[in-house]
């Protein structure tokens, strides 16, 4: 009786454990909304010229922005391989502002999970980064993504009238800007 | 869900060990603004005994002491000063970061950082000596999550010993690089 009780007991423990592991890596779930989250509207004109927001101050939701498709990195400035990545990502930003049909529809930002916001100036500053970043001080839009690991990417569509809806996610750097790009283009119904 | 404290990077894949929420500091400091920083020679993990008073006259020097290699928020701080060494030597900086823990295990965890500027040094035997001479020995062998900075003249001129679970901001070590220059004009 002791014996079947300890057995059960550790099956439990067991499924108890990959259950967790499993919730804590689970990250987003494609094709769900976005968890609802509010960022500051960008201190300076150009974030603001391109993420086409028309105030000066406040906060602002992803579904708000006018973009089909919103790219965003989950990103720390401590994190090596978001420092290795950080030169892909910016030949993935210049390859969308280069195409003049795409760059009104497309938008990038990322979110510095655990960072300050000097912290996430000075990672913006040491790769020139031009797309929006925003600091996640305490850690609570990590958690409601799930707490993924950096870097992950999310693609985000954004349809009028409807919540964001998550149509992609990848943890990790990615082979090339244009397979990133294209992939992103897929899955979000802006193929050319 | 555990509360969140760290984000942690995809370059340690599954191998960091959580040690769950710690009391949030567990000695008393023996050293303060303006005094020596106690000597030391420890080995760093490329091989060359490091000691602090060779950069007397020459560089400026923060310690960063950091509790234990495979762990969330050590791992997710010394990244972050790699990427800010033009920081450190904008401010005619060295940094030195140390452990208790021994050689292999830094060498092991610091290859998953991709290449550090600054030395990695073991201060496992005997342990925690140098962490000890400073009042940052923790009780169960582990350094505290401290920042001690030494100017040129060997002096201490501040001393940060941050909450174990957290990580130190960014600006804190700004603030107090911009002051060692500021003492030299």
């Amino acid at each position: 009786m002791k014996k079947t009780f300890f057995i059960c007991a550790a099956i439990f423990a067991f499924v108890l454990g990959t259950a967790a592991v499993r919730a804590e890596e689970k990250g987003l779930i494609l094709n769900q909304p976005l968890p609802k989250f509010e960022l500051p509207v960008p201190g300076d004109a150009f974030g603001r010229n391109y993420l086409d927001l028309d105030r000066e101050n406040g906060m602002f939701k992803i579904g708000e922005l006018r973009a089909e498709l919103v790219i965003i990195e989950i990103f720390s400035m401590y994190c090596p391989f978001c420092q290795r990545e950080a030169p892909k990502v910016n030949a993935l930003f210049n390859l969308i502002q280069a195409d003049k049909q795409l760059s009104p529809r497309i938008k990038m930002i990322g979110i510095g999970v655990g960072n300050s916001g000097f912290e996430v100036d000075y990672f913006r500053k040491s790769y020139k980064i031009e797309f929006p970043l925003f600091p996640d001080e305490d850690f609570k839009i990590h958690k409601l993504c799930g707490e993924v690991r950096t870097p992950y990417f999310i693609g985000v569509k954004n349809t009028p009238g409807q919540k964001p809806i998550v149509i992609y996610t990848h943890l990790g750097g990615f082979e090339s800007p244009r397979g990133f790009l294209d992939e992103m283009l897929k899955r979000g119904g802006l193929e050319k | 869900m555990r509360e969140s404290r760290w984000a942690r990077s995809i370059a340690y894949k599954d191998r960091i060990y959580d040690p769950g929420k710690l009391k949030p500091i567990d000695s008393r400091v023996k050293v303060k603004a303006g005094q020596p920083a106690p000597d030391f020679t420890l080995p760093s993990v490329d091989g060359r005994l490091v000691t602090l008073s060779s950069f007397r006259g020459v560089k400026n020097v923060v310690l960063s002491f950091i509790p234990a290699a495979w762990t969330p928020v050590c791992s997710d701080q010394w990244p972050g000063y790699n990427l800010a060494k033009p920081l450190f030597e904008s401010h005619d900086t060295i940094l030195l970061g140390i452990s208790t823990d021994n050689k292999p295990t830094l060498w092991a965890w610091t290859q998953q950082m991709g290449e550090l500027w600054f030395p990695v040094l073991s201060d496992f035997w005997p342990h925690g000596q140098v962490a000890e001479k400073y009042g940052i020995l923790r009780g169960d062998g582990t350094a505290e999550r401290a920042l001690i900075f030494i100017d040129k003249k060997g002096l201490i001129t501040h001393v940060h010993v941050n909450d174990i679970n957290t990580r130190p901001k960014l600006e804190l070590i700004a603030a107090q690089l911009e002051r060692f220059s500021q003492a030299n004009r």
